[in-house]
């Protein structure tokens, strides 16, 4: 027990910003427009967070500026994928190059500082339970909104009348529109609010976790997001699920490599990317050749409603 | 008066010209404002690019240097994006034919220059290759998603990478820098006496008038382009997917690799921690600019070689972060794509009836 539960704990802090990633690709491709730039939205997120965190001293003043710079770069992404039918892979590509130059070049002055950030606040009584408390209730507060975040969503996307419109614009835009509904309005919205999420996770990073800011910190979180979106098969349960699979490997593989073993560090740190191929091997199996239950059924494709 | 968008009927052919160019432009001024913002003149900026990399002939050298290995890729990308293979991991192909170069270097010492370089070309191609096909048939057998699987599986490549420099084959006499003992000569490209550009720029013309050989003139290379246009319909008249997809990947990968090879053995002359600057990330660029010709990708990359040679001299000269050439990179990708929109649609003026 006492060997499980913080792992199990640091497996729920290392997941947080995998599902904060996941749960705002989960809103962007619900409404048919998928962002393959969530590492570069992470990054924007991670350092504008960090930087207006280390400027006024309030480190929710981080959170909402990498919301609100994580809703900015994806309108670029919304503006060429949707008003201009762009290609939709090469444009989020574009997005993570943009994300990745921009953060290495305006972090130079922010590398080795180290601020005060979010810290840990347990719960009271549910913090106190047995083995659920130190590992759900014992976190800082940017955790405990990702848990209200699922359940909001969960709630949203299929209990809501605006839910329903999301969804009904990414699985059959033509419909949508015949009923009223106005396609591209709907899509920028969910655009920006997901790249909003996505860097709020990258903030997760800079503010909660390390505390620090470092280039290129997000190492391939963003792509594993994106994956993960296919395995919680768009729900934002599953979502949680996967985010702490992740998280628990990261945490068992820095676990492993404190305890000194002879497996060498390079090998150890390919385990999440191993895990992430396996994963997604597993659900497409599974699922066979078809269109997978739950994805969006126009993902990716744009939408001109003057075009037959 | 109304703007109204209408779909183009043909599509002239000066818009082949006018896109890229215009992309390109419009690119270097959003990133003039990013520079503004850095305090730096964008006009002296440029300036310096220009100069040091089309200025004199070192500076054409360099760019040479660098187009050798972003034609390759550029190469390997436009055989699966041909198909509609998403095939993001170039980097990690590269990375493995640069480690199976350098181990063929290690266990398979041999005299001759020819033979030593015949088996590391071979070690490498097969690397490189086996790494794309493995994704490839993940993609063609169970629709599993060719831009997670390579873009991790470059991830696992730098890993490895990482393990063989830092581990067994890190040179005892580097003073703890992460890379192995230099090359025998035997095992190192020839130089082709103009600054560092050595004789992988054969393999690379090789490879773009094969490319444009297999695609203009085989019938293969007619499969290839009607399963990116409609798989099902190619299934339909008799083309096997599964073994297609396969084989393009593999030789999609099995070019980067050599690519890698081409770098460790004419540049670097050993094996060391980060030797590709995201080249296989570039050439993603190089391929789409070109629109997957090969004749074109010869001279963007000739171009994009500039960009990296330009954005090094800013480094040096002007103490601008090398990522800065990443911000150009993903600005000329927007606004290009952002043109393609013309390609297809123009905009007319229409009088609003009442």
């Amino acid at each position: 027990m006492e060997i499980i539960v913080p792992i199990l704990a640091a497996a729920v802090r290392s997941g947080t910003p995998i599902l904060y990633a996941t749960l705002g690709e989960i809103i962007t491709e619900k409404g048919g427009v998928m962002n393959l730039g969530l590492e570069g939205l992470m990054l924007l997120g991670a350092l504008s967070g960090f930087a207006v965190t280390s400027s006024t001293g309030n480190p929710w003043l981080g959170v909402a500026a990498a919301f609100g710079i994580g809703a900015f770069f994806s309108l670029f992404h919304a503006v060429v994928c949707i008003t201009l039918g762009g290609n939709q892979v090469v444009s989020g590509l574009a997005l993570t190059m943009l994300g990745t130059g921009i953060t290495a070049i305006l972090g130079i002055n922010y590398v080795g500082e180290t601020i005060k950030g979010l810290t840990k606040t347990t719960i009271p009584f549910l913090g106190e339970l047995p083995l659920v408390g130190p590992v759900f209730f014992d976190h800082d507060p940017l955790v405990y909104i990702s848990y209200a975040l699922v359940a909001f969503m969960c709630w949203f996307l299929w209990r809501t009348k605006t839910g329903l419109n999301l969804r009904a614009v990414g699985d059959n835009p033509r419909a949508a529109d015949s009923v009223g509904l106005n396609v591209a309005a709907i899509r920028y919205a969910a655009t920006l609010i997901g790249g909003g999420v996505v860097a709020v996770g990258g903030a997760y990073m800079s503010i909660s976790y390390s505390h620090m800011w470092t280039e290129g910190m997000s190492a391939g979180r963003g792509w594993i997001a994106v994956a993960l979106v296919i395995f919680a098969i768009w729900h934002p349960a599953r979502a949680a699920f996967g985010s702490y699979l992740f998280g628990g490997v990261e945490a068992c593989q820095l676990r492993i490599q404190a305890a000194g073993t002879n497996i060498p560090a390079p090998i150890l740190l390919m385990l999440p990317y191993i895990l992430t191929i396996t994963v997604l091997l597993v659900i497409s199996v599974k699922k066979g050749k078809g269109i997978l239950f739950g994805a969006p059924a126009a993902l990716g494709t744009p939408f001109y409603r003057e075009e037959r | 008066m109304r703007i109204k968008r209408q779909k183009r009927i043909g599509q002239p052919l000066w818009l082949d010209l006018a896109i890229p160019v215009g992309g390109l432009l419009m690119a270097f001024l959003a990133s003039g404002i990013f520079l503004i913002m850095m305090g730096v003149s964008p006009v002296e900026a440029y300036r310096e690019m220009y100069y040091s990399a089309f200025g004199d002939s070192y500076g054409l050298s360099e760019c040479m240097v660098k187009a050798i290995p972003l034609a390759m890729t550029a190469i390997a990308l436009m055989l699966s994006f041909k198909m509609l293979i998403w095939n993001i991991g170039a980097e990690g192909q590269i990375f493995m034919g640069a480690i199976a170069a350098t181990a063929a270097v290690r266990y398979f010492p041999v005299e001759g220059h020819w033979t030593m370089m015949t088996i590391m070309g071979i070690s490498a191609i097969i690397a490189g290759g086996i790494w794309a096909a493995f994704a490839g048939y993940l993609k063609a057998r169970w629709n599993v998603n060719e831009i997670i699987t390579t873009l991790m599986m470059n991830y696992i490549a730098i890993h490895l990478m990482d393990y063989f420099v830092y581990g067994p084959w890190r040179d005892p006499s580097s003073l703890g820098f992460p890379m192995t003992a230099p090359f025998p000569e035997t095992a190192k490209l020839i130089p082709i006496g103009w600054g560092r550009v050595h004789s992988g720029i054969f393999i690379a013309l090789a490879l773009i008038l094969l490319a444009w050989w297999v695609f203009k003139m085989t019938r293969w290379g007619y499969e290839i382009r009607v399963i990116g246009e409609n798989p099902k319909a190619a299934t339909f008249a008799g083309i096997d997917y599964v073994k297609n997809v396969v084989v393009v990947m593999f030789i999609s990968g099995a070019i980067a690799g050599l690519a890698g090879m081409s770098e460790v053995a004419g540049l670097q002359g050993r094996l060391q921690h980060g030797f590709s600057g995201g080249f296989g990330y570039t050439a993603i660029i190089v391929a789409w600019l070109s629109r997957l010709n090969p004749l074109a990708i010869a001279i963007v990359s000739f171009l994009m070689g500039g960009l990296l040679v330009g954005g090094e001299s800013l480094q040096i000269v002007m103490g601008l972060p090398i990522a800065s050439t990443l911000v150009v990179q993903g600005c000329i990708l927007f606004f290009i794509l952002a043109g393609e929109f013309f390609r297809r649609y123009r905009i007319v003026l229409v009088k609003e009836e009442i």
